[in-house]
């Protein structure tokens, strides 16, 4: 059935089958990884906002942050493994003191770099060139912007956030970011402000690059659909709202089998602050490291030994897998 | 206890435990109405939340709430959607009145 309007159900509640790694044998589906290309890099936990559906729990008053000899880590193994794709994140990695050093030593060894930057941190101290510093190192700037309305922004964000991102996104767009013409790019990442799936990407898109241009003459590249992951600050919404069951039944019953080999951690491999190795940023925030098989930190990273891992999981991974599929690039599938 | 249970929503396919033939029927129709076609699956959507507050029925309301934030709907477009929905009900109401004029007429000098 549908899996975009599951209005009714034509099957019985799914209840029994949570495990996911049992869902994909049920699918004769395994979970190993590919070609390695994306290398992402969580910075920290320190962020300007407090998003209600952060997965990090980021925030003002988080303290881990990636020293200086850990980014040497980070950079030595881009150096010596040629890594196609940095992909930086947080928290707001901006605020990290290492960020602009980490950004220019990847530039400098070839690598493509994105960061994933929540716009309002260009208004904090010191971070006011940021459009300008990004455009000289023709980052990729990947920005979260859940509604191009004020209300469910600010819902999700933090009072205020919508105002200051758009101001930001302009400030993006004078720099030359997301004109399409060739230039730096800008995408944007819509997050469902509640708990639903998100709407197909394709559609979504073509709304928010209508509405941003008519209403504050904003452009941008791509529009990437992400669905919330039932962890940490999310699911405590979830549970706080009585929808964690329903919510997980609505993954669960949306697994797309076609999503499984596109997902993300097949060919990306995450490090957090502290330069241990994980399948992706989500297993990061739950603890849960790299298959023990394979070196666990960044100071012993290889990529030869990391080829054809198995991907740890959890049920949050239903959240990759339902409808369109979910990953750091947005849908990867058709729902 | 009330007579709607929100959890009876999920429990709809127990409807096909006798004439399974027929609930399998409803079941193809239903969901093939919902499919892009001439009309979008997000305008489905929103035809679908109208028709529920004029029949209010809550499971539908429930449904196609939902169905409508997952095809990229905001609650402007929703509350124009249920607002046009009303407002025919309202119409239709109001007609009926020229029925109690004429009534009224038939009895009145």
């Amino acid at each position: 059935m549908s899996t975009v309007l599951p209005v009714i159900q034509a099957e019985p509640a799914v209840r029994a089958v949570v495990d996911f790694d049992e869902k994909l044998r049920r699918h004769g589906l395994e979970l190993r990884a590919a070609t390695l290309d994306t290398l992402q890099v969580n910075v920290g936990k320190l962020c300007n906002q407090m998003c209600k559906h952060c997965h990090v729990d980021a925030g003002p008053k988080r303290t881990e942050i990636m020293t200086p000899e850990t980014v040497n880590q980070v950079i030595d193994a881009i150096r010596q493994f040629r890594i196609p794709t940095v992909d930086i994140t947080g928290g707001a990695p901006e605020l990290n003191p290492s960020f602009r050093y980490l950004v220019r030593a990847a530039r400098a060894l070839g690598s493509q770099v994105m960061v994933r930057h929540n716009l309002t941190v260009m208004f904090q101290p010191s971070q006011t060139d940021l459009p300008e510093f990004f455009r000289q190192h023709q980052v990729e700037v990947v920005s979260s912007l859940p509604y191009f309305l004020e209300q469910q922004t600010d819902a999700q964000r933090g009072h205020g956030v919508f105002q200051k991102s758009i101001i930001a996104l302009r400030r993006l767009n004078a720099a030359g970011y997301g004109i399409e013409n060739g230039g730096p790019v800008l995408n944007l990442v819509y997050n469902p402000v509640g708990a639903f799936l998100p709407p197909p990407q394709k559609s979504i898109e073509a709304d928010f690059r209508r509405e941003l241009m008519e209403r504050y003459g904003i452009s941008f590249n791509q529009l990437f659909t992400i669905t919330n992951m039932p962890i940490k600050r999310f699911l405590d919404y979830l549970r706080r709202s009585g929808n964690e069951e329903r919510y997980m039944r609505k993954l669960v019953e949306a697994f797309n089998p076609a999503t499984v080999d596109s997902l993300m951690c097949r060919n990306l491999v995450s490090v957090d602050w502290t330069g241990r190795l994980y399948d992706c940023d989500f297993n990061q925030m739950l603890g849960l490291g790299v298959a023990p098989e394979v070196p666990q930190t960044i100071a012993d990273f290889n990529p030869e030994k990391f080829a054809r891992r198995r991907i740890m999981t959890g049920r949050h991974c239903f959240g990759c897998t339902a409808g369109a599929g979910s990953s750091c690039g947005g849908a990867i599938a058709s729902a | 206890m009330s007579y709607y249970e929100e959890d009876q929503l999920e429990r709809f396919s127990e409807l096909g435990k006798h004439r399974p033939d027929l609930f399998e029927k409803f079941m193809a129709w239903y969901q093939a109405c919902q499919e892009d076609g001439a009309l979008s699956r997000r305008e489905k959507a929103l035809i679908g939340l109208a028709v529920a507050h004029v029949l209010q029925c809550p499971y539908c309301i429930d449904a196609f709430s939902l169905s409508c934030l997952e095809a990229g709907s905001n609650m402007e477009q929703m509350t124009e959607a249920i607002h046009m929905a009303s407002a025919i009900r309202g119409g239709a109401a109001l007609i009926h009145g020229l029925q109690a004029h004429n009534s009224v007429s038939k009895v009145s000098m």
